[in-house]
């Protein structure tokens, strides 16, 4: 059975994917729980650029691994949610951008540790060597506050050029990962099939099971959970997002100078994207925690909870920033915050967020491939 | 682990579907239920494991049924598929009740698929389970647990105390050790004999050892010999089985959906000797799958070989196995096997014997072989473009027929005819009350979900009584 189908220069994890689909095709019993089991059913002849797009179509729910009667200790094995997650790791790096930072995403956990560490302990440093101890250790009042600190060009100039660059090179491997599918950009993105694939995005549909009670995580019981810790992760970034943004245009547009008040757009956004970086995150660790682990590709835990932690100390760090902003511990929480927001612009193409890029990708080119429609079935009786 | 119990309200023993409705039903109905499963956790639930969907009667279409299915056409396809093998008053019993089913189940956690289309047209008369089977029975364990009936694991029921037809208590050994139970009641819902070679071989002599057991390997029948034993009345042709062919390649068990080939009437099928042994066009393959496990049991070593061309190898479904390959048909024949020339005699005769025709996969075509026997009546044409392909066919048993003789209570029956006072069968040890003979696609399981309710229900009033 391994032996089959095996194409020369692919990797062992593709040879995995190809073996189980050969089977699934022939079941096809999971062809109800998500978009990956109608899209293998309708492939006839798969590239290894299909199967990027098939892992990254997977949402890991595990549903089909608890339903299968070919999963372990069976002896055909079938675990395709943690074949495709191997295969989902290597198109991480395989349209990571630079090739040459591909790398990265081995050992990511360590890696977007030290690189956080690293942003703690550089922006405290330099803080501490560049202002003197009475400026940094004191209370500062009324607009200009967070800057008499740290200067606004200098912030600007960091974290600006750290995320043009971060964007860029998520766009870089957004669209590699998008021409590898042998498909142009215009024919395939329609506002329809952008649409369809921002809904999913928002209700999170493929978490949910096929039925809509959720995906699997500790047995074979379903749960809501994740997906709710999701979105609640998901929401946060975007709004935390959306309160820099309105703050850069309270700033250079209408001349309005941090901190702003509490009922302002920036702090409102701030504050509901604060509370989404803590209870996601949270959550979605509490859940990792106990999960089981057989469906999952465990050594890329590493990569989600660095991702998580992250994130979480960064709405942590930004409410106590907003609570004691007006103390003499202003200065060094500000520094802690914004060391660890260029952390996050610093790692952002080289992490979990990836995620994000890839799987919109997959949606997207599910919606517009029109997969949604049930293929013919064959003419084999059921029993 | 929790200790195991010395009694119960009732007992059920099995684990698949039919079991788990069994204790579900007699524990909302108030018993104190434990549940015996031979099978460890990951391989638990019997053949229920590898079914897709059950076939339910119903009087409008519904979310996940389309159309109507009358009790009226329900019984006439089973009067079909079964000749007649059949108890009316119980056949029409169950459908009237599988009408309820998915309301039953669907609060109990199983999940259906939206109706399916497709040249199968099963979307009418099957509900399929989201995720199949399996699906079915987490869900179904979980409600269990849930309602605190007592699971055991690893527990095979090896005999049961019965005296004047009253079940007293069963011998159940768990992870090696012994243990009596006593219960009020007991539901027998263990399965049939299919996986158990000696008893299969006692029917079909020592041909039984190469046939491949497509479900469970946990089905031995020990309860339901033992029960036969002890004078209960069976039903049900005690030599036959469900037998179709499957790839000769497939798991020795369990190897479920996947291992089932549908090459067979696109070219010829040789025996050990390069000879063909039945006319492979003879009908459709759906209608024809049932009688080839049949047919190859009795060839030379159970096995046959299934031979196309490249021109008929996307005709069907690509197999899991990958199709042996040569340029022609004396390699084909040396790379698995077979004497060369004596399958390429066999192949240049039937070549010959082929009559030009219009080809046709989707209708009972005019293309057939003249002058040979047996003759290929539909889709015969000549084997002639390499390279040729070749697939080993083996008898798989899906099921066997023999089962316990039960009344619309689900209550087992004495030989002389009279009911067991505490003794309920349900699924396949009693689905020979009314698959006696064929299949019908998710009767089984119909089966199984209704008479599982029933024996629960009865079950539990035993213990009121």
């Amino acid at each position: 059975m391994r032996s089959a189908q095996i194409e020369t220069g692919e990797t062992p994890a593709l040879a995995e994917v190809r073996r189980v689909m050969v089977i699934c095709n022939a079941c096809r019993y999971c062809e109800g729980f998500c978009p990956v089991f109608p899209v293998m059913e309708s492939w006839r002849e798969p590239t290894a650029a299909d199967f990027d797009y098939l892992s990254n179509l997977c949402h890991n729910c595990t549903a089909c691994y608890h339903a299968c009667q070919y999963a372990p200790p069976h002896e055909f094995s079938l675990n395709l949610p943690e074949a495709l997650a191997e295969v989902r790791a290597e198109s991480y790096e395989k349209y990571a951008w630079p090739a040459m930072f591909a790398k990265l995403f081995h050992k990511n956990g360590l890696i977007v540790s030290l690189v956080a560490a690293f942003g703690i302990a550089s922006v405290l440093l330099l803080t501490a060597l560049l202002q003197s101890p009475d400026v940094l250790f004191a209370e500062h009042k009324g607009p200009g506050a967070f800057y008499k600190v740290i200067d606004h060009r200098v912030i600007l100039a960091v974290a600006g050029s750290l995320f043009l660059y971060s964007i860029l090179a998520l766009m870089v491997s957004f669209v590699r990962f998008w021409h590898a599918g042998g498909r142009g950009f215009l024919d395939l993105v329609t506002p329809r099939s952008l649409l369809t694939a921002l809904r999913d995005v928002a209700t999170l549909k493929h978490l949910g099971g096929g039925h809509g009670d959720g995906c699997n995580t500790k047995d074979e019981t379903f749960s809501n959970q994740r997906r709710v810790y999701h979105q609640l992760t998901m929401w946060g970034v975007i709004l935390c997002f959306a309160a820099t943004s309105v703050a850069a245009a309270y700033h250079h547009g209408l001349g309005r100078i941090a901190p702003y008040p509490v009922f302002s757009l920036p702090v409102l956004f701030g504050t509901l994207g604060g509370i989404g970086l803590l209870v996601g995150p949270a959550g979605l660790i509490w859940i990792k925690l106990q999960t089981d682990p057989r469906p999952m590709l465990v050594r890329q835990f590493g990569m989600d909870y660095a991702f998580l932690v992250l994130l979480f100390f960064i709405g942590l760090t930004g409410f106590l920033l907003l609570a004691l902003r007006a103390t003499s511990a202003m200065g060094m929480l500000l520094a802690l915050h914004l060391g660890l927001v260029l952390a996050l612009f610093l790692v952002l193409p080289y992490s979990k967020f990836v995620h994000a890029v890839y799987r919109f990708a997959a949606l997207t080119r599910f919606a517009s491939d029109g997969h949604r429609r049930r293929t013919a079935r064959s003419g084999r009786p059921a029993a | 682990m929790a200790v195991f119990p010395d009694k119960t309200g009732v007992l059920v023993i099995g684990g698949g579907n039919a079991a788990l409705c069994a204790a579900i039903s007699a524990r909302e109905a108030g018993a104190e239920v434990v549940l015996l499963e031979h099978a460890h956790r990951a391989m638990r639930g019997g053949n229920s494991r590898h079914t897709r969907n059950l076939r339910a009667a119903h009087a409008a279409p519904t979310a996940t049924l389309t159309g109507t299915y009358t009790e009226e056409e329900y019984w006439q396809d089973l009067l079909r598929v079964t000749a007649g093998e059949t108890d009316e008053q119980l056949a029409r019993m169950m459908i009237r009740k599988s009408a309820e089913l998915q309301d039953w189940l669907g609060p109990r956690g199983v999940h259906f698929q939206p109706a399916l289309t497709g040249t199968l047209s099963l979307g009418r008369t099957n509900a399929f389970f989201l995720g199949g089977g399996k699906a079915l029975l987490n869900a179904l364990y979980d409600t269990a647990e849930k309602l605190g009936i007592r699971v055991f694991y690893n527990s095979e029921a090896q005999a049961l105390d019965i005296a004047d037809g009253v079940f007293r208590s069963a011998t159940v050994v768990n992870r090696g050790f012994a243990y009596e139970v006593k219960a009020d009641a007991v539901v027998v819902a263990a399965g049939g004999f299919q996986a158990n070679v000696d008893w299969l071989k006692a029917v079909w002599g020592d041909a039984a050892q190469r046939f491949i057991i497509r479900g469970t390997p946990y089905n031995r029948g020990r309860l339901l010999k033992d029960l036969m034993k002890k004078g209960m009345k069976s039903v049900g042709d005690p030599a036959q089985c469900h037998a179709i062919a499957v790839d000769g390649r497939a798991p020795r068990f369990d190897g479920g959906i996947v291992t089932r080939l549908d090459c067979v009437c696109f070219g010829i099928v040789v025996n050990q000797d390069c000879q063909r042994f039945y006319d492979e066009g003879e009908d459709f393959w759906p209608q024809r799958y049932a009688i080839w496990g049949r047919l190859i049991a009795r060839q030379p070593d159970q096995i046959a070989y299934a031979i196309v061309d490249s021109k008929l190898i996307h005709n069907f479904m690509p197999s899991v196995f990958p199709a042996i390959k040569a340029e022609n048909i004396a390699d084909l024949a040396g790379l698995v096997g077979l004497d060369r020339r004596a399958l390429e005699q066999t192949v240049t005769e039937f070549n010959a014997a082929v009559s030009p025709g219009t080809y046709a996969i989707d209708a009972l075509d005019d293309c057939s072989t003249r002058g040979i026997q047996p003759p290929k009546t539909h889709w015969a044409l000549p084997l002639d473009k390499p390279p040729y392909y070749a697939y080993p066919l083996r008898t798989g048993i899906t099921f066997t027929y023999l089962g316990l003789r039960v009344n619309e209570r689900a209550e087992v029956l004495l030989e002389n005819g009279a009911p067991t006072k505490n003794i309920f069968a349900a699924g396949e040890i009693m689905a020979g009350n009314i698959l006696g003979k064929g299949y019908c696609a998710g009767t089984g399981m119909s089966i199984g979900s209704v008479f599982g309710r029933i024996a629960g229900e009865a079950a539990a009033c035993v213990r009121r009584r």
